[in-house]
């Protein structure tokens, strides 16, 4: 099991303590962050059309991961809130004119919740829609304020079993299922997703566990803050980034699932009355 | 221009005040009643539509099997090349004899020859191209029509060659200039085809005699000479026209007294042009509107129903679907798939802030469900973010559902030319009846690049073509250095590429004349020179690895460079940089400049547009290793597109990109093809629909001017390739242009494969 890195890109061979100490401090205050690479996207990472911001560092090592070029922290581009609240500016606009707006995914965006913060505060102080792309496992890490400026939650729920959870990401589940429980209550909306892997995730009743757990959010607070559910069929796209990082793939002979299997899934989720995509 | 046949002037000559006035009943009276303005008359009298589309009626069974005795003959004409030809008689507006598809079903009459189908020669473009054209497919020339037009009637072809200098000729057989209309119609004039229906012929004429009068009062030099001869022509060519409805039981003398009158009138002049013009686009103009105030007239008048509306609308897009050129397969593979760019331009808004949109807006789109989807006619909409919700959810829907509508910038098109201009062809916005364009293809300016590397000489033949200058010299190219090169090439490229259009537009006029088109068009016109560029997206990558990365030049034993090592990483185009973007703009901006500084034939306006239809295809063939990687042989991008697969940072960001191409130094248009599968665009069928609405209020708001959108898949694609008899009628959009994709050649088919899909998953 990897630790998870906190450190950040070094800015150079022979930096003074002074140079690193306002580095940490800039870290800590969220006014540097790591980027792993930005892109304008339709349909995916919520309403509209977003700019989705991809943070570099993962507390998890999903077996599925189809970006695990953005798992360690140092690999990313040192990037300053302004870098990031300039280009969310020139956007502004246009995300406003297809209704969409900022998305943060990764990686994991929590991980570097103080740079994630300003950038949604910044986001809603022009009128933005957000968006948090997350595993959840950090959850705990943010404060009701952080929430606070969180449109809508994009809750990567990976099992519903606790020990495969832990065989597919290496992490417990128990934050993931707390954190998704706090933004039902608050009535933060929600989408859930679910990465359907053959032999890795399909079983049903770890199927089951999970449209359970979504079906039981929708009678906290005020009740149905689970929009919809995604269902995300396993793809072999990500093969290449294992092999560029030098990481042994271990979904290497995973076949895509079938079109019966997605439907028994997503009929799973239908059962408990959820919109199931 | 002025209206005699108008009711307050009786008395006028060749007048019929009675069906004038029955014509006009009802309508909202106004200047248009006392010269030529149809835009005053549509202004007056249209209605705003707000609604949504749920008036719509689908296909009847009549509509369906006439278009179904159509479709049935498609797949010869596919298989052969053409489905006949009528090789005999040069065609003119009268040349031939009535033809129907089944006459006692049609509800809109007229096609081009006797037979649908049957293709027309036009030699006045050029003998040799028919002759190839008619070998190709099997059949002999007439010895008797090849005499008179090789011995007794010169041609516009032969008028051309006449004159064109020697570096004229060079840069066209090196593929630097290319495309030019010298064999063929120069087309992109669009007749404004609805004076006919709102005037009749007679009026027409009339006011073209009163030109006439002021012409006879000038002196008889060159220009007022040829004034007073094309003046002449109009006017023949009017009669003519009146001749060929009457051929089919149609008086057009007089105005259109019902929508189905005016449809068919309107249709009438139309057929007219393409009967005597095969030009290389032959747009239809921005009718929509227009006609819907006539059958918005019948429907309140309880004459006719909303099906038979729509049946109408029906007809005449059918007719328009069936409109054929004889073109030879090399002409073909340059325009892809047997094009005709019967343009129709829709909605917009009117410089008084209503919209343009009516219901008839709706119903010429509702043609692609009733009909199934086709690239012809070529839908075009003019979008601007304050179009009605209703119209934009239901182009969005159609677009999703058939991929075959074009976008344009309402805003950039109303701002340079008013709320009555059309598209011609993809991208050429022109004010209806009073502008026209000389059309001038494009120039390969990735080519002009090596050229300038190169010191003049082509990379391809080593032959010298272009001034001698003094190649690179060194192991890396020096950005400065390369840029100096290249604008001092330019320099050349724009007094070469002028020449080669003040000739042929010169013979054009003279040798092959339209004079139909031309008849409903002002007695003063804006002319303009639309040149164009191809390989942009080539150069501005080229000219970044040069400036951010080292780029190694590879020389041959004679010293020409023809290929490039690059090291490191540079900016490109599509991803919303500015490094890279600013080249672009720079390099649109320096040719726009020189091409200004060239002298125009008849005075007419330089412009140029950023475009290639699929041509990118082929001059990606003719062009050798380029320094942003690129290598030879590989297609360019289409139009303004960033090169295939270098546009990481989402569709959106790649357009943006372009939207960056400032419209003022390209005002024939710049040309964007988007390809998206449905999955981009959204989980449901309403959310696809709102996502794409807002793309395309983001595209315009941010200034961009054209926007084809391709919704699909690639298994679709895949599929068609090896199973066309399957796809018939899957349409693609591609530079400005919608095509079959089933015949496009298979170097087409990939390449619309290769391109970027920007899909989710």
């Amino acid at each position: 099991m990897p630790a998870i890195t906190l450190e950040m890109p070094s800015i150079g061979h022979r930096q003074h303590d002074e140079q690193r100490t306002a580095r940490l401090r800039a870290v800590r205050t969220g006014e540097l962050g790591s980027v792993h690479s930005w892109e304008l996207v339709t349909a995916v990472d919520g309403p509209g059309t977003r700019l989705t911001y991809f943070l570099s560092g993962c507390a998890l090592r999903c077996l599925y991961c189809q970006n695990p070029d953005t798992w360690r922290l140092p690999d990313g581009i040192p990037t300053t809130i302004g870098e990031v609240t300039d280009r969310i500016d020139h956007y502004a606009p246009v995300l406003k004119a297809t209704h969409g707006g900022i998305t943060l995914s990764g990686g994991e965006p929590l991980l570097q919740s103080a740079f994630a913060g300003r950038i949604f505060r910044h986001s809603q102080s022009i009128g933005l829609h957000t968006a948090l792309d997350t595993s959840g496992f950090l959850g705990a890490r943010v404060d009701d304020a952080f929430l606070d400026d969180v449109n809508l939650v994009l809750l990567d729920v990976k099992s519903g079993l606790p020990e495969t959870y832990r065989r597919v990401t290496g992490r417990e589940l128990a934050p993931t299922l707390a954190f998704g429980r706090r933004l039902a209550e608050r009535g933060t909306p929600m989408w859930i997703r679910y990465v359907l892997v053959p032999d890795l995730t399909d079983a049903v009743d770890n199927v089951d566990a999970v449209a359970d757990y979504v079906q039981s959010l929708q009678c906290l607070g005020a009740g149905g803050a689970v929009e919809r559910v995604e269902i995300l069929p396993f793809h072999q796209m990500g093969h290449s980034k294992w092999k560029a990082i030098g990481e042994p793939y271990p979904l290497e002979n995973t076949k895509p699932p079938g079109k019966k299997l997605l439907e028994r899934v997503r009929s799973q989720f239908r059962a408990r009355g959820l919109t199931v995509f | 221009m002025t209206i005699a046949a108008n009711p307050r002037n009786a008395d006028a000559p060749g007048n019929e005040p009675d069906r004038t006035t029955n014509a006009w009943r009802g309508l909202v009276t106004g200047p248009w009643q006392d010269e030529v303005n149809v835009r005053d008359f549509i202004q007056r009298n249209y209605t705003p539509y707000a609604g949504d589309a749920s008036f719509l009626q689908g296909a009847t069974d009549r509509t369906t099997a006439l278009w179904g005795r159509l479709t049935a003959m498609f797949p010869v004409e596919r298989e052969r090349g053409i489905y006949d030809v009528d090789a005999n008689t040069p065609s003119s507006i009268t040349a031939h004899r009535p033809g129907y598809i089944d006459q006692p079903n049609e509800l809109i009459v007229g096609l081009q020859t006797d037979a649908p189908l049957k293709r027309a020669i036009v030699p006045n473009g050029g003998w040799r191209m028919v002759e190839d054209a008619l070998k190709t497919y099997g059949y002999e020339p007439d010895p008797q029509v090849k005499e008179i037009f090789t011995k007794y009637r010169k041609t516009h072809n032969q008028g051309v060659f006449d004159v064109y200098p020697p570096n004229v000729r060079a840069a066209r057989s090196s593929h630097i200039i290319t495309g030019l209309p010298d064999a063929y119609g120069r087309g992109r004039i669009i007749g404004d085809y609805r004076r006919v229906a709102l005037y009749g012929v007679d009026a027409l004429i009339d006011a073209k005699k009163i030109d006439r009068i002021e012409l006879d009062m000038q002196r008889s030099v060159e220009n007022v000479v040829r004034d007073r001869e094309e003046n002449t022509e109009q006017i023949r060519a009017l009669t003519e026209l009146k001749q060929m409805a009457a051929s089919y039981g149609f008086d057009i003398s007089g105005p259109a007294g019902t929508a189905q009158e005016a449809l068919q009138w309107l249709y009438f002049a139309y057929l007219a042009a393409v009967k005597e013009q095969n030009g290389a686009a032959m747009s239809l103009g921005r009718t929509s509107t227009f006609l819907d105030v006539f059958i918005q007239r019948d429907l309140a008048e309880g004459t006719i129903t909303e099906t038979q509306a729509q049946e109408f609308i029906d007809d005449l897009v059918i007719k328009l679907r069936i409109v054929r050129f004889l073109r030879t397969p090399e002409y073909d593979s340059l325009f892809s798939g047997d094009p005709t760019w019967v343009t129709e331009s829709i909605g917009g808004m009117g410089e008084d802030g209503r919209p343009l949109v009516t219901r008839t807006s709706f119903r010429m789109l509702q043609t692609l469900y009733n009909l199934g989807p086709a690239p012809e006619p070529n839908m075009t909409v003019l979008w601007s973010d304050k179009l009605p919700d209703g119209f934009k959810k239901f182009c969005a829907n159609v677009t999703i559902d058939t991929s075959a509508i074009q976008y344009e910038s309402d805003a950039l098109i109303r701002e340079s030319w008013g709320d009555d201009a059309a598209i011609a062809c993809c991208v050429s916005a022109m004010r209806v009846g009073k502008q026209m364009q000389f059309f001038g293809a494009r120039v390969n300016l990735a080519k002009t690049l090596l050229y300038a590397i190169n010191g003049g000489r082509d990379e391809v033949s080593g032959k010298q073509i272009a001034p001698v200058g003094a190649p690179v010299a060194g192991d890396v190219l020096d950005y400065d250095d390369v840029a100096a090169k290249f604008d001092k090439t330019m320099d050349w490229l724009a007094e070469t590429y002028v020449d080669a259009l003040n000739c042929v537009h010169y013979m054009h006029d003279k040798y092959a004349y339209e004079r139909i088109e031309m008849a409903l068009h002002d007695k003063t016109i804006l002319r303009t020179l639309a040149c164009g560029i191809a390989g942009l997206s080539v150069v501005a990558d080229s000219l970044s690895a040069i400036k951010y990365a080292t780029v190694r030049p590879v020389r041959d034993d004679t010293g020409l460079v023809v290929d490039y090592l690059v090291e490191g990483q540079y900016p490109s185009y599509g991803n919303d940089d500015d490094r890279v973007d600013d080249i672009a703009v720079g390099v649109v901006g320096a040719f726009m400049e020189k091409i200004r500084r060239q002298p125009t034939y008849r005075g007419a306006v330089h412009t140029q547009s950023v475009l290639t239809i699929t041509s990118n295809v082929v001059y990606g063939k003719k062009t050798g290793n380029t320094p942003d990687g690129r290598r030879a042989g590989e297609p360019f991008a289409p139009g303004a597109n960033p090169m295939n697969g270098r546009d990481t940072h989402g569709m959106l960001a790649s357009a943006l990109s372009v939207a960056k191409l400032p419209y003022d130094e390209s005002e024939d248009g710049i040309s964007l093809t988007a390809t998206v599968v449905p999955s981009g665009l959204g989980r449901t069928p309403a959310e696809r629909a709102e996502n794409l609405v807002g793309l395309l209020d983001a595209y315009v708001v941010s200034h961009g001017f054209h926007m084809n959108v391709n919704v699909l898949n690639r298994e679709t694609l895949e599929d068609a390739m090896e199973h066309p008899e399957n796809y018939p009628q899957l349409t693609i959009r591609v530079s400005g242009y919608a095509v079959n994709f089933v015949r496009l050649t298979r170097e087409q088919q990939l390449d619309v494969l290769s391109r970027t899909f920007h899909g989710g998953l």
